[in-house]
C-alpha cells in the first residue's frame, strides 16, 4: 500500500475532477426526474382511464429492471435503432428514465397521503378538480415528499458510479484509471472514494432526516 | 419485431446467467439476513461500543455505492494478496451492502412492537429471551416480511453488477450473446424480461403482503 504515491496532488486533482462530473450527472438527472415524475404522479393519481393504467405498468417495468441493465440500453442498443448519445447523455438518459419511475411513485404516494375530506372540502368550495389539484393537494404532499426525494439522491449519487461500465468519466472510472497505475494504490485510492460518497450522502441523510421530524 | 432465434439459439446461455444470478441473490440474501440481524441487534442492544460497530456499519455501507464495494473485493483485496473468482467477489459485496439495508429493516421491526409488550411479557414471568422469542419476535417478522421483500427485489436488480466484473450472470452473459451476434437491442430485450420474470412476482408479492398487513392493523 502507498498512500503517499496515491495521494499525489494530481490524483487528488483527478479525483475531484471525476466528482464533479458525479455531481453534475446527479443533479441534471433529479431535475429532469423530478419534472417527469410528478407529471406521472399526477396522471397516476388522477385515476385517468386507459392513461393511467398504461403509465403503471410502464413505471412498474421500469422499476423492476436493473439500472445498469438500462445504462446498456440507452449506450449500447439505441444506436442500432438509429439514436446515437454520447456517454454523458446516455447515462442521463438511462438515471432519468428509471428515476423518473422511482419519483413517481414518491410522488403517487404524496398525493394519496393527503387525507379525502380535504379534496371534498376544497371541491364543495367551488375549486375546479385542477384547482383543488394544484393549490390544496401539491403544495402539502411536495412537503411531505421532501425527505424520500433526498433518499432518492441518495441512491442516484451512488448509481451514477454504475456509469463506470460505459466509460463515463466520474469519479469511479478516474478511480479505476488512477488504480490502474500501481497496485499498492488501489486500496488507499478506494478508501479516499468511499469517503468523498460518504461525507457527502451522509450529509444529505442528516438533512433528510432533520426534514422528517420538522414535518411530520 | 424481436428476433426470437437468439433466444432460441442461445437459451442455455440465458438459463446459465439466469440461474447464476439467482444463485447470487439467494447467497447473498442469507449471507446479508446473518450480518444484518447482528448489526441490528448490535444497534439495540444496551452496550456503548456494540452500539457503535452497528451504526458505523449501517451508516457507512448505506452511503457508498454498491460497486465500490465488489470492487473492494475483486481489485482492492487482491492488491494485498487476498483473492476470489469473479462470482465469489460480486456475491460478497453484494451480500455486505445487502447486509446494512436488512439491518435497518430488523431494527425498526424491532421498535415497531410497542415496549409494553415487552413489560407485559416480562411481569407474566417469561425471562427477557423467552419474551424476545415468543412475543416480540413473532410479531417484528410481521412487520418486517413486506420491507424484507423489497430488500430481495433490490438485491435481484442489484446483482447485475456481477456481470461488470465478469460474474457469470444474466447480466454478463448477455454482454457475451450480444457481442457475438452482433446485436444488442434484441438481446437485452431477452434479458429484460428474465429479470422481470424474477422481480415482478416478487413486486406482486409484496404489496400483497402491504396490503394484508395494512387491513390486519
Amino acid at each position: 500500500m502507498d498512500f503517499v504515491g496515491a495521494y499525489a496532488p494530481a490524483h487528488l486533482k483527478f479525483l475531484l475532477e471525476g466528482f464533479v462530473v458525479t455531481l453534475e450527472v446527479a443533479f441534471l438527472s433529479i431535475f429532469f426526474s423530478f419534472l417527469i415524475g410528478i407529471v406521472i404522479g399526477v396522471l397516476r393519481y388522477s385515476r385517468i382511464p386507459f392513461l393511467s393504467p398504461v403509465l403503471a405498468v410502464g413505471v412498474e417495468t421500469i422499476r423492476n429492471l436493473p439500472l445498469l441493465l438500462i445504462i446498456f440500453f440507452t449506450y449500447f442498443a439505441l444506436p442500432e435503432v438509429g439514436f446515437k448519445l454520447d456517454k454523458f447523455y446516455a447515462a442521463i438518459l438511462a438515471l432519468v428514465i428509471f428515476e423518473s419511475a422511482m419519483l413517481s411513485e414518491i410522488v403517487r404516494s404524496g398525493l394519496n397521503s393527503i387525507e379525502k375530506g380535504q379534496i371534498e372540502a376544497a371541491r364543495s368550495s367551488g375549486l375546479t378538480y385542477t384547482q383543488t389539484l394544484w393549490h390544496i393537494v401539491l403544495p402539502q404532499a411536495l412537503r411531505r415528499m421532501v425527505p424520500p426525494i433526498v433518499g432518492q439522491f441518495i441512491s442516484l449519487l451512488k448509481d451514477t458510479s454504475l456509469a463506470v461500465v460505459i466509460a463515463l468519466p466520474e469519479l469511479m472510472n478516474h478511480a479505476q484509471i488512477i488504480n490502474g497505475q500501481n497496485v499498492n494504490y488501489v486500496i488507499p485510492i478506494f478508501l479516499l472514494v468511499a469517503v468523498m460518497y460518504f461525507v457527502v450522502n451522509y450529509s444529505l441523510s442528516l438533512v433528510s432526516r432533520k426534514l422528517e421530524h420538522k414535518h411530520i | 419485431m424481436l428476433d426470437y432465434s437468439i433466444l432460441i439459439d442461445h437459451w442455455d446461455v440465458y438459463m446459465q446467467g439466469f440461474a447464476n444470478t439467482l444463485k447470487a441473490s439467494v447467497l447473498a440474501l442469507i449471507g446479508s439476513l446473518a450480518i444484518g440481524t447482528v448489526m441490528a441487534v448490535f444497534r439495540i442492544a444496551p452496550i456503548r461500543p456494540l452500539n457503535w460497530i452497528g451504526a458505523a456499519y449501517v451508516e457507512f455501507i448505506r452511503n457508498i455505492p454498491l460497486i465500490l464495494i465488489v470492487f473492494v473485493f475483486f481489485v482492492g483485496l487482491p492488491a494485498i494478496g487476498i483473492r476470489f473468482d469473479s462470482f465469489t467477489a460480486g456475491t460478497l459485496g453484494l451480500t455486505v451492502y445487502t447486509a446494512a439495508f436488512i439491518a435497518e429493516v430488523i431494527r425498526a421491526g424491532i421498535l415497531a412492537v410497542p415496549k409494553g409488550q415487552m413489560e407485559a411479557a416480562r411481569s407474566s414471568g417469561l425471562t427477557y429471551l423467552q419474551a424476545m422469542w415468543y412475543i416480540i419476535l413473532p410479531q417484528a417478522v410481521k412487520i418486517v416480511i413486506p420491507p424484507m421483500g423489497n430488500q430481495f427485489i433490490n438485491l435481484v436488480k442489484n446483482s447485475s453488477v456481477l456481470g461488470v466484473i465478469a460474474g457469470l450472470d444474466l447480466m454478463y452473459f448477455g454482454d457475451l450473446i450480444s457481442s457475438e451476434t452482433f446485436v444488442t437491442f434484441d438481446v437485452y430485450i431477452f434479458v429484460a424480461l428474465f429479470y422481470l420474470l424474477l422481480t415482478i412476482p416478487l413486486s406482486l408479492g409484496v404489496g400483497a403482503l402491504e396490503r394484508r398487513l395494512a387491513k390486519s392493523r
